[in-house]
């Protein structure tokens, strides 16, 4: 397996299947972990960094986790795969921008990465398409006990798992869910989710993780406790309770807005297609946009004539690493922009 | 590059783009106008917040200047930094701090009731001789006393088994 297979397709996460798919894109959920008697990476010098990215690296390796697996050593990797690391969700942009030793194992159908060498020794995720958490979790923790088997985990009788930050402490445990929710951006009630997101004690960023903002209707909406709580009580509480209700909200404002404003959502979701058909050069956020809307329309059986597998592939085989990748070479933004309208109208049988 | 917030002039904390009909607008503001607006929900308690709230609190109440880890000698101060802690040991050497502060961002609670691993037999007490051994090593290391180096490096070894 190689990097730049993964180009080929849209992965794990965007395929467009699993529970509630019309509203939630994908789940994730994380483990954070250290080892014991070693200190947290940022009080670690370099040698040591290196030391514990060697010794992570062989144990993820020889622990099995999957048929296939890939190490990306993302200290050594070049500018243009560390992107494409982030663009697919296999890593954090913190950990393709930092310096220090570090690198991330992939399964070869992305369900799985382990980033080494984060905040924390170990990030281990596990990702899923549609609101499928009871499997997510029943893999991730499948993969720490695996890794748990090979090394001592810093661990607390009374905080549990620990963390390098307060924050994570405990459990070690972030369960995130990507939302789409067009509709309730255009019927304003947009706010009102946020509102019950918050009294929910849930943390809301955009699609590509902390410190971005939302980003066509996208949003990500996550836990922010980690301890008190075991680790089938936070999924629990997603699965049952918060994720049902944001789809509720958005079914509902589509069904709304199909009843009462059937033509602006026609006519949003037609001229969307038709920009995207026409565009000579479009940037990553109109098309962002654009797409967006598409997938309302065809979400609410509007468009007819457009795959939603397509859509979502295009929000992720658009991002400027993947068209550069796709094409296997550096583009500068204006360049982009033209392969980027290129591709999409290549896909969407335009004229 | 610090920005005012388009409202109030005060340090904008909130940055927004928003895409309509292909045109992007940025919008920079304050915690209280993006509120007001109905823009954002202040929606988790950065570390950062956190630890200021706390010391705010504290003021005058308790000393935390001379809290230091004898593992890892961070200081509390240098953890107030950062925002991340050093090693494991940190966790009871700042227990006083930290407990305050983790019931607020966790809900009240301070007590793990989750998954514990299966070899959670190594004691702290390990831990933390290990982590000293470890501090020792890299002064060794940095000294260029390799043969002490190499002693410290094969205790850790053994104990890692």
């Amino acid at each position: 397996m190689k990097l730049a297979d993964l180009t080929k397709g849209a992965g794990e996460w965007l395929r467009g299947s699993g529970p509630m798919r019309d509203v939630v894109i994908s789940s994730r959920i994380r483990l954070a972990r250290n080892l014991a008697g070693v200190p947290f990476l940022a009080q670690c010098g370099p040698e040591q960094q290196h030391e514990i990215e060697q010794r992570l690296r062989r144990e993820i390796l020889n622990a099995q986790i999957a048929n296939e697996v890939l190490y990306v050593d993302i200290a050594s990797a070049s500018e243009l795969d560390r992107q494409l690391l982030v663009e697919r969700h296999l890593i954090s942009r913190q950990h393709a921008t930092a310096s220090h030793p570090r690198g991330v194992t992939i399964t070869s159908d992305e369900t799985c990465a382990i980033m080494v060498n984060e905040e924390d020794h170990l990030r281990i995720q596990v990702l899923r398409s549609g609101l499928d958490l009871d499997d997510a979790v029943d893999d991730i923790m499948r993969v720490d006990d695996l890794l748990e088997t090979r090394m001592d985990y810093a661990f607390h009788a009374k905080y549990g798992y620990l963390t390098a930050c307060p924050t994570n402490v405990g459990t070690g445990l972030r369960v995130s869910v990507m939302l789409h929710l067009p509709a309730l951006k255009m019927t304003g009630e947009i706010e009102k989710a946020f509102r019950a997101a918050h009294d929910m004690r849930l943390a809301i960023r955009g699609l590509f993780g902390e410190g971005t903002e939302a980003t066509g209707d996208f949003f990500q909406v996550s836990n922010q406790t980690t301890l008190g709580k075991s680790e089938e009580q936070i999924v629990r509480e997603f699965v049952t309770e918060m994720v049902p209700q944001f789809v509720a909200y958005e079914r509902r404002a589509r069904e709304s807005l199909v009843q009462r404003r059937v033509l602006a959502v026609d006519d949003k979701a037609r001229r969307s297609l038709a920009l995207l058909r026409a565009a000579r050069m479009i940037s990553t956020d109109e098309t962002m946009y654009l797409l967006s809307l598409v997938r309302l329309g065809v979400n609410t059986g509007r468009l007819e004539d457009v795959n939603l597998k397509t859509i979502n592939e295009l929000f992720l085989l658009t991002q400027p690493a993947h068209l550069q990748k796709m094409l296997d070479k550096k583009l500068e933004s204006e360049e982009r922009a033209e392969a980027r309208a290129s591709y999409i109208r290549q896909r969407l049988g335009a004229n | 590059m610090k920005r005012e917030c388009d409202k109030c002039g005060k340090p904008a904390t909130v940055h927004l783009t928003e895409i309509t009909n292909g045109e992007k607008i940025e919008k920079h503001l304050c915690e209280d106008c993006a509120a007001a607006e109905g823009i954002t929900v202040k929606a988790s308690l950065p570390i950062s917040q956190l630890l200021e709230d706390f010391v705010l609190q504290s003021a005058g109440h308790e000393d935390t200047s001379d809290l230091r880890c004898d593992v890892c000698g961070l200081t509390f101060q240098e953890f107030r930094q950062r925002g991340v802690l050093g090693c494991p040991n940190d966790y009871d050497a700042f227990s006083e701090v930290l407990d305050p502060m983790l019931r607020q961002a966790q809900e009240g609670a301070e007590q793990h009731i989750g998954k514990v691993p299966q070899r959670a037999d190594s004691g702290q007490e390990k831990q933390n001789t290990m982590l000293r051994l470890r501090g020792e090593l890299r002064q060794a290391v940095a000294s260029e006393n390799y043969e002490r180096a190499a002693e410290l490096r094969d205790r850790l070894k053994e104990m890692e088994q």
